[in-house]
């Protein structure tokens, strides 16, 4: 067998330049420095780059990134899931029902609510894979249902569209240093430990385990995944699991620090989730994305509501300006990646 | 041919979908590291015979013997389990991961302890680099997706990782048909690299000519029966052509042909 006529001349080494501009989250950690270095120069109360600012926008960014990086890891499989953001609120009014109504130990009530919503993530999954219909209208289903639900729960065990008086549970104080403390001069948030604890971990499940190579692999073409003997239904059922364990956590969080919670709590939330993991370069269509792009794609929407107001401009226009974000990150993001991949499909 | 155990063996198989036969009375052999090709027009029942062969669907009637032994499988993977393994069209790869994450996708290699396992990404990388190598295929940069390569060079991946990981039968779904004719020819060149390993392959395509090249034995399929049966050494490519494209069709298409032509 003749090697030199097998070598091909035009595949060229790539360079490192060509190696960071492959990586998903390339895109949104440019966006990051210029939106940080936007607000830190418009910046009018001198806060903004302070610890005091960090410590506020990380505060907007943790919860959007804790469950951003779950919808993007779906995202990557192929699939969306627009039920986590009236999951959040359902898991928190579950836990506080079940606590002030019930008179249930606070922990034993997060685990109801884990469970209660690993199943709504497992029905997502199972509706999806089983009757292959878009899991975009499954999710959003499953949205309005919930969503309905939540008020009419709510006021039918309460009287009202409310919660309240959560810290009086059994328990408490030890939920809510975990879940919902504050740390450092600065008050801190320990929602940001939980996210960035979530993105390194989420990180290396997604580029260091086979369960991220099957994640990859079942966005990226499904039939070709299970030919190589990937279970792609079962990796896709359990990421609903995951995205609505990560909805979970999230309302554990707000229920504890709120000490109660809204019925409306969440609605609306799911495309936050969503923007951060398309800022972050995740492929709407699926198979390519990173975890470390959705946490970045929620800082800067972190940054944009902190310093939005900080550099007085008028606050309403806050939805106007995330949505320019996106369309210029979705753009430079796939700009990029065509670049990386020397101009083929 | 040897008196080996065939590595895979039908007899008389057939199979319904409803109402429509698909196949019926096909008796096929496809014997230790040799090519088998099996040629047929669009409709003639190759995709089906596929199916039966990698496991995806069951016989309607009739006998399918894996070396010697009933087969019984229920999925792909079943036959995947068998060392039966099938590179499909398109759909053998993903194009954007890369070429190492598509070596190894399903058959991942792991270090770890218990629960806590992680991928060996250096041992496939290099793995990836020296076994494609060995076939042949010279890449600089495993790290590239997949869907950078040509198509030849995705077909010739797929062939490579397959019989890597222990293929004993190797089937390819027209791996030719979307090629031209450089890349058809890379293709044809691994197909008789992973004979020369001691798998056998089955060759299925519409194409007489690749077959020629490479085929140790030539099943023709024609709606759904089994019309003609060659060894190599008792056929030429014309008669191959021929008797692929129909005869006695052939002849009068071209009768047809030229009359159209004359005025």
């Amino acid at each position: 067998m003749t090697q030199a006529s097998l070598v091909d001349e035009r595949v060229k080494k790539a360079s490192l330049i060509t190696k960071i501009l492959r990586r998903p989250e390339f895109g949104a950690f440019l966006g990051a420095i210029a939106i940080f270095i936007l607000f830190a120069t418009t910046d009018t109360t001198g806060n903004f780059a302070q610890l005091g600012g960090i410590s506020g926008w990380t505060d907007i960014a943790a919860p959007i990134g804790i469950i951003g990086i779950s919808v993007a890891l779906l995202m990557i499989a192929g699939e969306f899931d627009l039920s986590t953001g009236v999951l959040v609120g359902t898991t928190g009014l579950l836990i506080g029902m079940l606590v002030t109504e019930f008179n249930m130990n606070i922990w034993l009530a997060i685990l109801c609510a884990f469970i209660f919503a690993g199943t709504i993530g497992f029905i997502n999954g199972y509706v999806v894979v089983k009757t292959k219909l878009p899991s975009f209208i499954v999710t959003l289903a499953t949205f309005f249902i919930l969503k309905g639900a939540n008020f009419a729960y709510t006021k039918f065990v309460t009287g009202s569209v409310r919660v309240t008086g959560t810290d009086k549970a059994e328990g408490f104080d030890l939920a809510e240093a975990i879940f919902a403390s504050k740390f450092g001069e600065a008050n801190f948030q320990i929602a940001l430990i939980w996210w960035i604890g979530i993105t390194v971990i989420a990180t290396f499940v997604l580029t260091r385990t086979r369960f991220g190579n099957w994640i990859f692999a079942a966005g990226g073409d499904a039939n070709a995944a299970r030919n190589a003997g990937v279970p792609v239904d079962k990796t896709k059922i359990m990421l609903f699991v995951y995205t609505a364990l990560s909805a979970a956590l999230v309302g554990t969080m707000f229920v504890l620090r709120l000490k109660g919670m809204q019925a409306g709590q969440g609605v609306g939330q799911e495309f936050y989730y969503i923007i951060a993991a398309a800022v972050g370069g995740t492929l709407l269509t699926g198979g390519a994305g990173s975890a470390i792009g959705a946490s970045l794609g929620a800082l800067i929407m972190g940054m944009a509501y902190i310093g939005i107001p900080y550099s007085r401009w008028d606050s309403d226009w806050t939805a106007t300006f995330l949505g320019v974000i996106l369309f210029t990150a979705v753009m430079i993001n796939t700009y990029i990646g065509r670049k990386a991949k020397g101009g083929k499909k | 041919m040897s008196k080996a155990v065939n590595a895979l063996e039908l007899k008389n198989v057939g199979k319904q979908f409803g109402s429509v036969i698909a196949l019926q009375g096909i008796s096929i052999e496809v014997a230790p590291a040799s090519v088998t090709c099996v040629l047929g027009d669009n409709g003639a029942g190759k995709s089906t015979l596929i199916k039966i062969l990698s496991g995806v669907h069951k016989q309607s009637s009739g006998e399918f013997n894996v070396e010697g032994k009933p087969a019984v499988f229920e999925s792909p993977r079943d036959a995947l389990a068998n060392g039966i393994a099938t590179v499909f069209q398109d759909l053998a790869t993903i194009p954007l991961m890369s070429v190492w994450r598509n070596f190894f996708l399903g058959n991942e290699i792991r270090s770890g302890f218990g629960p806590f396992k992680w991928l060996n990404v250096s041992k496939m990388k290099q793995i990836a680099k020296t076994e494609l190598l060995a076939m042949g295929i010279d890449l600089r940069d495993v790290n590239q997706p997949i869907g950078t390569l040509s198509g030849g060079e995705r077909q010739s991946v797929a062939i490579a990782r397959s019989v890597y990981f222990g293929a004993k039968v190797l089937i390819l779904d027209e791996p030719t048909s979307a090629l031209g004719v450089r890349q058809s020819g890379i293709v044809l060149k691994y197909v008789l690299a992973a004979k020369d390993r001691g798998v056998s392959v089955v060759f299925i395509t519409h194409n007489p000519h690749h077959a020629y090249l490479v085929g140790d034995r030539f099943y023709l399929l024609n709606r759904g029966k089994l019309l003609n049966a060659f060894e190599r050494k008792n056929v030429q490519l014309e008669e191959l052509t021929k008797a692929m494209a129909g005869g006695a069709e052939l002849e009068t298409l071209t009768h047809e042909i030229n009359v159209v032509r004359s005025k």
